[in-house]
């Protein structure tokens, strides 16, 4: 079955300049297609320039070299207010930190990236309670994060990812502060998303057996792709 | 519904530094709070004066005497505070005498509707047997009882002939009446009162009672029974009485339509002919109208006074308030990182943290404002006026306040929209 390319990135290069002469270039030509419904993880040392690509593809970042397309879209092209639009309509978010805002409750985090869609509070209470409850969290709705375990947290900052159901999902070590068991749970939610949602999935992780279970691992080192094969979920 | 959001959010955060908050509230606070107390003051103070100015007339004036200035020392530090030497008290001769104002009525009878004069003969009681009632005696011209709005309640008041001969009636107060004819008013009128005042004792007839404003005299602590109101003889009378000839001071009513301002410097002037020998004394004249101006413009210099030192506080406020905004930015750096990771567009960001710097200088407004009026409220009871908060200098208030959060807010709140997404989310 053909599938449509997602993300396009083509020969991507990033170089951060702190103080010249010194450059430090953390990719150097990253050329990689994710197509619609693909689950893969990304795997390589710590400082190999992992988040940095993730970063680049979730538009809150711009590589200095090179073309990117998401669904379509020349996203090297567009503008800083178009980049924000995209983030918050075609991207969901999950950080290894969580970053749910404080003082707001689990309720009104997942609502937050609807309200900047402008979606009317009807719909997203409705929207928001109908998430919470599929990441099992609806009856800590009213919580604060300051009251939630850290398992609970990531999972509602999945379901906040989900909010404007984006075309797809960008984990960056979602279970890197987590115990294997919470770890595990908020794993399964991932694939749950995929496979009952058919949702496009980046996922960096440190875990070896958490990347063998996706459609794709790509290792990277040093800025530089040097690996890819298949795993268990795509076999 | 954004809006609503941010408020709500703004709330929020206020809530969880609520000292912080309250700090950074208090220049706005004591700013707003100073000026609306001011103006409260000045409010109320207006009025009162306004109110005095209708019950004593606007078209009054008022002549004296003042102390010629002296050639060395002349300024009026000089006169008031001036060792006892210096100072001179005007004695009867020094007095306006009647061909005075007989001439002067003649010369400008068109101007004049009355004039007002008394002299104090000094206080005593009205004794009937067991009954009393307190009196002060005082000899009033015709004029008098124009000039200060005095009604009856019976009786007539004195006639031409009565005044010039000197005729020993009298005008008692119904309080007085109340007291010795058992609030009889018409049996007062014709009946005999003895009246002792220092030790003396001097017979009258009454003409008439009149209806005493227990307002004009302010509160009084002793019971209705005790309370002193003003028997008024005729002032030739009471000139007898104290052996005087002279005027010290008098009331001028001006008829209606003259202009009280203009017709108090002809008053002046006039006098002032037959002062050119008299060595320490010349005569003053000034209108009401002119004292409530002058009034109004002394308010006017302490109102702008503590409007500037209010400016003042109410800048360091919104730096306060600037200062307290960045540090907050500072905080909320991951924060605002987050937001935009999950697709705030600046514009959100921004308006975000202005609606927060307004909802600060707000809520510090409305607290300066109760303050301001409370404040305000406490110092014209203690000059004894009624308060009366102006509604427009509390409208003003709130939009100045929401101006200050605005134009304090501005920066931070830019330099928060501004962040780099990435830069934000890697903050420590
Ligand atoms: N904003 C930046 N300025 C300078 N250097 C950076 C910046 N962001 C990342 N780096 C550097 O780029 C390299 C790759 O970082 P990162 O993409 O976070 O690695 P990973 O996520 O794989 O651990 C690191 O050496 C890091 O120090
Ligand atoms: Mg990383």
């Amino acid at each position: 079955m053909e599938r449509k390319p997602v993300i396009q990135l083509t020969d991507i290069y990033k170089r951060f300049y702190i103080g010249t002469p010194n450059e430090l270039q953390v990719l150097n030509g990253i050329n990689l297609t994710v197509e619609e419904g693909e689950f893969v993880a990304v795997v390589g040392q710590s400082g190999s320039g992992k988040s940095t690509l993730m970063n680049i593809i979730g538009a809150l970042d711009r590589p200095t070299e090179g073309q990117y397309h998401l669904d379509g879209v020349d996203m090297i092209a567009a503008r800083d207010g178009e980049l924000s639009k995209i983030r918050n309509r075609k991207i969901g978010f999950v950080f290894q930190t969580y970053n749910l805002i404080s003082k707001t409750n689990a309720l009104k985090n997942v609502e937050m990236p609807m309200l900047y869609a402008g979606v009317s509070g009807r719909k997203r209470v409705e929207r928001a309670k109908e998430l919470l409850t599929m990441v099992e969290m609806d009856e800590r709705m009213h919580h604060l994060p300051e009251e939630l375990s850290g398992g609970q947290k990531q999972r509602v900052a999945i379901a906040r990812a989900m909010a404007n159901d984006p075309a797809i999902i960008l984990a960056d070590e979602p279970t890197g502060a987590l115990d294997s068991a919470t770890g595990r749970k908020v794993m399964d939610l991932f694939h749950k998303l995929h496979k009952e949602q058919g949702k496009t999935i980046v996922l960096i992780t440190h875990s070896p057996e958490l990347a063998e279970e996706t459609d794709r691992l790509i290792t990277i080192k040093d800025g530089n792709i040097t690996g890819e094969r298949s795993g268990r979920g795509g076999q | 519904m954004i809006l609503y959001e941010n408020i709500r959010l703004a709330l929020f955060s206020l809530k969880a530094n609520k000292m912080r908050a309250l700090l950074t509230m208090l220049g706005i606070i004591i700013g707003i709070s100073s000026v609306i107390a001011i103006m409260t003051v000045g409010n109320s103070m207006t009025t009162s004066v306004s109110e005095s100015m209708e019950s004593m007339g606007a078209n009054n004036i008022t002549v004296g005497l003042q102390q010629k200035e002296d050639e060395e020392e002349s300024t009026e530090e000089g006169l008031q505070f001036g060792g006892p030497g210096r100072m001179k008290t005007a004695q009867d001769d020094d007095g306006f005498t009647y061909e005075m104002l007989e001439n002067y009525c003649d010369t400008y009878g068109d101007y004049i509707m009355a004039i007002s004069a008394s002299e104090s003969v000094g206080s005593g009681q009205i004794v009937d047997g067991s009954l009393y009632a307190n009196v002060n005696v005082t000899g009033a011209s015709l004029g008098y009882f124009i000039a200060n709005s005095i009604d009856l309640a019976a009786g007539q008041f004195f006639q031409e002939r009565e005044f010039d001969d000197g005729v020993m009636v009298a005008l008692i107060s119904d309080l007085a009446a109340d007291n010795l004819f058992d609030g009889d008013d018409e049996a007062a009128v014709g009946s005999q009162i003895q009246v002792n005042v220092d030790d003396k004792y001097y017979n009258f007839t009454v003409i008439g009672v009149y209806e005493y404003d227990q307002s004009a005299s302010g509160f009084s602590s002793t019971s209705t029974k005790d309370t002193t109101t003003s028997m008024y003889i005729p002032l030739k009378a009471a000139k007898e009485l104290t052996h005087t000839d002279n005027y010290l001071q008098f009331t001028v009513v001006t008829a209606s339509g003259v202009d009280s301002e203009e017709f108090a410097e002809t008053t002046e002037d006039f006098f002032a002919t037959y002062y050119r020998n008299n060595r320490d004394f010349e005569p003053s004249a000034f209108s009401m109208s002119s004292m409530v101006e002058e009034m109004t413009s002394m308010l006017g210099t302490i109102t702008m006074a503590i409007s500037v030192i209010a400016g003042i506080a109410l800048l360091v406020g919104g730096i306060g308030v600037m200062n307290i905004m960045l540090v907050s930015i500072t905080e909320r750096t991951r924060e605002i990182g987050t937001r935009k990771a999950l697709g705030a567009p600046n514009s959100s960001i921004r308006t975000q943290f202005i609606v927060e710097s307004i909802v600060i200088c707000l809520i510090g407004g409305i607290i300066g404002i109760i303050l301001g009026v409370a404040l305000g409220a406490a110092l014209a009871n203690m000059l004894g006026t009624a308060a009366s908060p102006s509604v427009s200098s509390i409208i003003l208030s709130l939009t100045f306040s929401m101006a200050i959060g605005v134009f304090f807010g501005y920066y931070p709140a830019n330099k928060a929209a501004k962040m780099d997404p990435i830069e934000a989310l890697r903050y420590e």
